[in-house]
């Protein structure tokens, strides 16, 4: 049964990177989207633009993930082809763990785009590779949960945008994207520690800074527990929707 | 023979909310399927078939009841039993965006077929459902009949010993619909049990060994298409069409139990007349439908908004 879990969010996670995800307007969105925002914001406020590259990856793993994976469950229902996977011999979890996996990969995808071209920018010293690597990570995971739980939240594909931006926008103003979490009022401070964007931030500022993995330990555990308890709760909306 | 369903007071009950007392949509049902046997669930919509189905397959939760498909509880077992079986739901849910191929090749991912079996055996469903020349095609291109066919196709990619067929012929065009049957009865040939739900009477009458007949979740009768019309007795009548010497026309219809009997009746009423026309008339399935649901047979093709498939 577990061979049969694996294989199944294996191939499902295959299947929409092809079906929806490496498709050349998604590819150019996912990459230019942040970018556009960046720059919008450093030509606002030039200065320190190296400081923004932590915002600008976290933005784009964040549209990246879970933009198309929110979109792709509630679609599926839709036109009634997520029915197909829920009579295969995979069970709920590896089900939607897959559909998280297309997301995670096509985000980490359009972010590595991006590190490189911040990396040929602004140099690639002084980066703590393997504290990087786990922030990008836990960051998709984190992400492509909070998309898999918008997505079983609704009926609708325009709920799902709806949604997803109800919870993407605030994040990103108040998330340490363009002013660090600490200059914001103290209220908006304590709002902002309970959005995963602010974690994400603030482990890859670490990881861009050189600092010792232990720095954004509770950082990244956080966004663990955020994957954790946004897919538990995805699996159960949707096991209760079934009936 | 072995029972490969086996179904024991199955119900299953939708809160409606504040619109009403809950729905029985499937209320106390048993029924088993045999081996190697195409068993017709009859109804008309809304009777329950559907979510007979979803339950046998394990998209839905029974509220109270027992059922094992091909030996497993489906309680315990489901994941094993959906390894094992096909399913082809009302709507063809194939993925728009692959190719027919491509659609045969996932599937079968899913269900765990060797990596090296894979494209044999979809090139084998393409050949035999008649979709080779679309093998590349996406599947969003294909006519409505090929993407039934296809969805077939589909459930049929892992060979499973058992499969459901919800509504097949719906919505299909004529050659279409009989392109399905035809091999719906090949199925039955090569040993595959099928369980078909239907709402076209003929359709039954001609693929089944079995039917049962499902009204508002209940089952209201089971048995062979012969058996369930020799249950219905007194059904079989008789038609005479008489002529008097003004042209003046007149179909008479004497129903009863012997057809020799019945013939010397109605020809002794025609009084002189010329008889034009001598037709006897066996019971049919709607006969049967009729008597046992009290629904007019129309029922079933006006709630569909179809017309017969035949």
């Amino acid at each position: 049964m577990l061979a049969d879990d694996v294989r199944g969010l294996f191939y499902i996670a295959l299947k929409d990177l092809r079906a929806y995800y490496f498709k050349p307007p998604n590819l150019s969105w996912g990459i230019l989207f942040p970018f556009a925002f960046i720059l919008a914001f450093a030509i606002r406020n030039p200065g320190d633009v190296r400081g923004l590259v932590p915002g600008l990856l976290a933005l784009t793993i964040l549209f990246g993930t879970s933009s198309m994976e929110a979109i792709v469950i509630v679609f599926e229902r839709r036109v009634g082809s997520l029915e197909r996977l829920l009579l295969a011999p995979v069970r709920l979890p590896a089900l939607l763990a897959g559909k998280m996996m297309g997301g995670m990969v096509f985000g980490l995808t359009v972010t590595l785009a991006v590190l490189f071209i911040a990396l040929i920018g602004f140099g690639v010293e002084g980066v703590n590779w393997l504290l990087l690597a786990l922030a990008l990570l836990l960051s998709a995971a984190a992400f492509a949960a909070l998309g898999a739980f918008v997505s079983v939240a609704v009926r609708e594909v325009f709920e799902a945008q709806t949604l997803a931006n109800f919870i993407r926008f605030p994040m990103m103003f108040l998330g340490g994207v363009f002013v660090p979490v600490s200059s914001l009022p103290v209220w908006l401070q304590a709002v902002a520690r309970l959005l995963p964007l602010t974690y994400s931030v603030e482990a890859l500022r670490a990881a861009l800074s050189g600092e010792a993995l232990a720095a954004a330990a509770l950082d990244l555990t956080v966004l663990a527990a955020f994957t954790i308890v946004l897919f538990a709760l995805a699996v159960r909306v949707m096991a209760h929707r079934m009936d | 023979m072995t029972n490969v369903v086996e179904v024991s007071q199955l119900t299953k009950v939708y809160a409606t909310g504040k619109a009403g007392p809950p729905l029985r949509a499937v209320d106390n049902i048993d029924f088993t399927v045999r081996e190697g046997e195409v068993f017709g669930f009859l109804g008309p919509n809304g009777a329950g078939k559907t979510t007979t189905i979803r339950i046998l397959t394990g998209l839905s939760r029974p509220t109270s009841g027992q059922a094992r498909v091909l030996g497993f509880d489906l309680g315990r077992d489901v994941t094993r039993i959906k390894k094992r079986i096909g399913v082809v739901p009302e709507m063809s849910n194939l993925y728009d965006e692959l190719s027919a191929f491509d659609n045969l090749v996932f599937t079968m991912q899913l269900y765990g077929v060797p990596r090296r079996e894979r494209a044999t055996r979809a090139e084998e469903l393409l050949d035999r459902f008649r979709l080779s020349e679309k093998r590349d095609a996406p599947f969003a291109k294909l006519s409505r009949g090929m993407k039934r066919a296809l969805t077939i196709a589909a459930a049929l990619a892992h060979r499973p010993p058992l499969v459901f067929l919800d509504e097949p012929t719906t919505g299909l065009d004529v050659m279409s619909a009989r392109n399905l049957r035809r091999m719906i009865a090949a199925l039955r040939d090569e040993g595959v049990t099928v369980f078909l739900t239907t709402h076209y009477l003929e359709e039954a009458e001609r693929l089944c060994d079995r039917i049962a007949i499902i009204v508002k979740g209940r089952i209201v009768a089971l048995d062979t298409v012969d058996g369930l019309k020799a249950a219905t007795q007194g059904r079989t009548a008789v038609e005479v069409t008489l002529a008097d010497a003004n042209d003046c026309i007149e179909t008479r219809r004497i129903e009863g139990d012997d057809v020799a009997t019945l013939v010397k009746t109605a020809l002794a009423q025609a009084n002189g007349r010329q008889v034009l026309a001598v037709n006897t008339l066996r019971p049919t399935l709607e006969d049967v439908f009729v008597k046992l649901t009290g629904l007019s047979s129309d029922v079933m093709l006006a709630e569909k908004g179809g017309k017969g498939s035949s």
